[in-house]
């Protein structure tokens, strides 16, 4: 924690475009290391905090693509190489039969990427984490709206960033434990 | 981000709003938590689960008689191999898909309406998927060898035949309760941090607290969040018109009067719909009046409800049509006959209740008055889904009673047994759609926040 006693300062607002006014002059100001938390998503404020380009898409593509090779391969593999029926002399690869079975793979690994990929890009499951340490933050899954500016910043002092945080208009500035 | 965000059109003049009014984000997340977080079951909470606990007990004893002694307690025999399994089979998965019609295909046309319907709505998909599943498993004669439908390194060396519907169906079954799984539990995450945070007991805390996985409602995280859900619902759109195109190649792939046709996969995938839709209203009107959302799941649902009601019924009408004109129009002496006897045969009687249920009576919801007629919606719902449960009884035991050669006809009727497989699944959803109101939000918190902002920002 790079010898400080405090994970940040954390400033709770008591609507989404309060907060992300403030999280732009945060970002302004030259803060990095922060992060806002909110009921429901709010456009904009990723990339407020300069949040820039999700991979969510990336791996759900690369999901979908093993899905589609590997369903279709097993097939290939079962009908043609290691359990070959013969039926009335039809070719063993017939390939359009396979069509159902590998679409629905398809979905099932871009899927499955999709929702595991998500949870891993987020760091989810996480047993704890600080911002928790703040009595208030429950309501953040309520109706409150909260901007924290982590100690590990390199521009964090804790009696600028709670002037700063006091102009942007919080109703309750709280230091986060660690 | 939020794909309903952009291009809101405004409600058309007079239609009922999707939220009544004075909601504020505080009152909305602690009236729906409340549901879930209360100390006290209401009393038809109880009677609900009792009634239905006792039809699932009457299903495992239906089971263990099954596996005990074998299907022949069903009423199949041969010609008609096919009986109240597959019925039910199709009818559990048909009821599955407006679910996900909901959740998935009115996200990505931003439908603002979906919001307070779409938790339940996908609930609903998985009971009603993990019913239909049950069925060709016991259907099989022998449940334990389930296993073997699935490509695995077996030592007999033997792999499942790639070309047959009845493989496609395990893939499609399984990958479709497997999506609508994820997407449900996707959709629950932020809800779970929701009950977490409010909830007062110790063991609710900690077990909410596990389920939502330490979500935290970063900005960060819910954009990837919005991206994957977004993604998911892309993906289980293609994958719910496939879903009922598979099952329905299980008929149209085979060579039998009735079930050879090309009409097949559109007609089912709207049969589904239709019957989902209606069981989605079954559900959602006594639920909204026990639970008092009237202000949540409004009129406005009701009616649009209906409305896509008429139109997918309107189609499948169109696939009646269709069947009738292609058994005319084809010259094939046996699909004439197939459907003469459809109508006129011994089982006449049911394609003339499942007109009736299912066309003639839904017909109704033309008449705007209706749509603003609770108990009219209701029966007109439950009309709907006794029809499509005919319907697949037409289809299946109909079809097959009768096909090529008069000296291998032959009567199936269902036995007790099947009547009570029947009861007892109709149990087991209940029990299982008791249970998540019970534990779980109906109602998708976070999205009802979004749209009480929307409403305000609108003012």
């Amino acid at each position: 924690m790079n010898g400080f006693s405090i994970y940040g300062l954390m400033a709770e607002f008591d609507s989404p475009q309060a907060l992300l006014e403030a999280a732009r002059r945060a970002y302004a100001a030259g803060f990095r290391r922060m992060d806002a938390y909110s009921p429901f998503p709010v456009e904009g404020l990723a990339e407020a905090i300069g949040f820039h380009g999700s991979r969510v898409p990336l791996l759900v593509l690369i999901g979908g693509i093993v899905g589609c090779l590997g369903g279709f391969y097993l097939q290939y593999w079962v009908s043609v190489i290691h359990y070959p029926v013969n039926v009335g002399g039809r070719p063993l690869n017939s390939w359009p039969a396979f069509i159902p079975v590998t679409f629905e793979l398809t979905i099932l690994f871009a899927a499955l990427s999709a929702f595991f990929g998500v949870l891993w890009l987020n760091g989810l499951p996480m047993p704890y984490h600080p911002v928790f340490n703040v009595e208030r933050f429950e309501l953040a899954s309520r109706n409150r709206f909260f901007l924290c500016i982590e100690a590990t910043d390199p521009q964090f002092d804790p009696r600028g960033t709670r002037e700063f945080l006091e102009t942007t208009g919080a109703q309750g500035i709280y230091e986060v434990e660690p | 981000m939020t794909p309903n965000q952009q291009h809101d059109p405004a409600p058309p003049a007079g239609s009922p709003p999707v939220i009544e009014p004075g909601h504020t984000l505080g009152s909305i997340t602690d009236k729906i938590s409340s549901i879930v977080l209360t100390g006290r079951t209401p009393r038809f909470w109880y009677v609900g689960f009792a009634l239905s606990f006792a039809l699932v007990l009457l299903l495992f004893f239906c089971i263990a008689a099954l596996i005990g002694i074998g299907v022949g307690l069903f009423g199949i025999m041969i010609p008609v191999a096919w009986g109240f399994a597959i019925v039910n089979f199709v009818w559990w998965i048909g009821i599955g898909h407006a679910g996900t019609l909901i959740s998935a295909i009115l996200l990505l046309m931003r439908q603002k309406w979906r919001q307070s319907i779409n938790r339940f709505a996908e609930a609903m998909t998985l009971f009603a998927v993990a019913c239909a599943g049950l069925f060709p498993i016991l259907h099989l004669g022998r449940p334990w060898f389930a296993y073997w439908l699935f490509p695995y390194p077996s030592t007999m060396g033997i792999q499942p035949q790639f070309r047959s519907p009845l493989v496609w169906d395990v893939f499609a079954v399984s990958t479709y309760f497997t999506v609508s799984l994820l997407f449900w539990f996707l959709g629950l995450i932020p809800d779970l941090a929701t009950l977490r945070d409010r909830a007062r007991g110790r063991a609710p805390r900690f077990l909410y607290g596990i389920l939502a996985m330490g979500w935290r409602g970063s900005a960060v995280h819910w954009h990837r969040y919005e991206m994957a859900y977004l993604l998911l619902a892309g993906l289980a759109t293609p994958l719910v018109v496939s879903v009922h195109t598979v099952v329905s190649f299980d008929f149209a792939v085979a060579l039998v009067p009735g079930w050879h046709s090309t009409i097949f996969p559109p007609y089912f995938v709207a049969g589904a719909i239709y019957s989902g839709f209606a069981m989605i209203l079954t559900i959602a009107i006594p639920l909204r009046k026990l639970y008092g959302l009237e202000d949540l799941i409004t009129m406005r649902h009701l009616k649009n409800m209906a409305i896509v009601m008429l139109a997918t019924g309107m189609i499948v009408a169109y696939g009646y049509l269709m069947e009738t004109f292609m058994a005319w129009y084809s010259g094939d002496i046996f699909e004439k006959y197939m459907m003469m006897n459809r109508m006129f045969g011994p089982y006449g009687w049911m394609y003339g209740l499942l007109i009736l249920f299912n066309i003639l009576i839904p017909q109704a919801l033309w008449f705007r008055r209706l749509h603003s007629n609770v108990p009219a919606l209701f029966a007109i719902a439950i009309s709907v889904n006794i029809g499509m449960w005919l319907e697949r009884y037409v289809i299946v035991v109909v079809s097959l009673h009768r096909d090529f050669m008069p000296s291998a006809w032959g009567m199936y009727s269902g036995t007790i047994v099947d009547y009570a497989v029947l009861a007892g699944s109709l149990g087991l959803f209940g029990c299982l759609l008791f249970i998540f109101i019970r534990v779980l939000p109906m109602i998708s918190i976070f999205e009802m926040r979004e749209l009480v902002q929307e409403e305000q920002a609108r003012g």
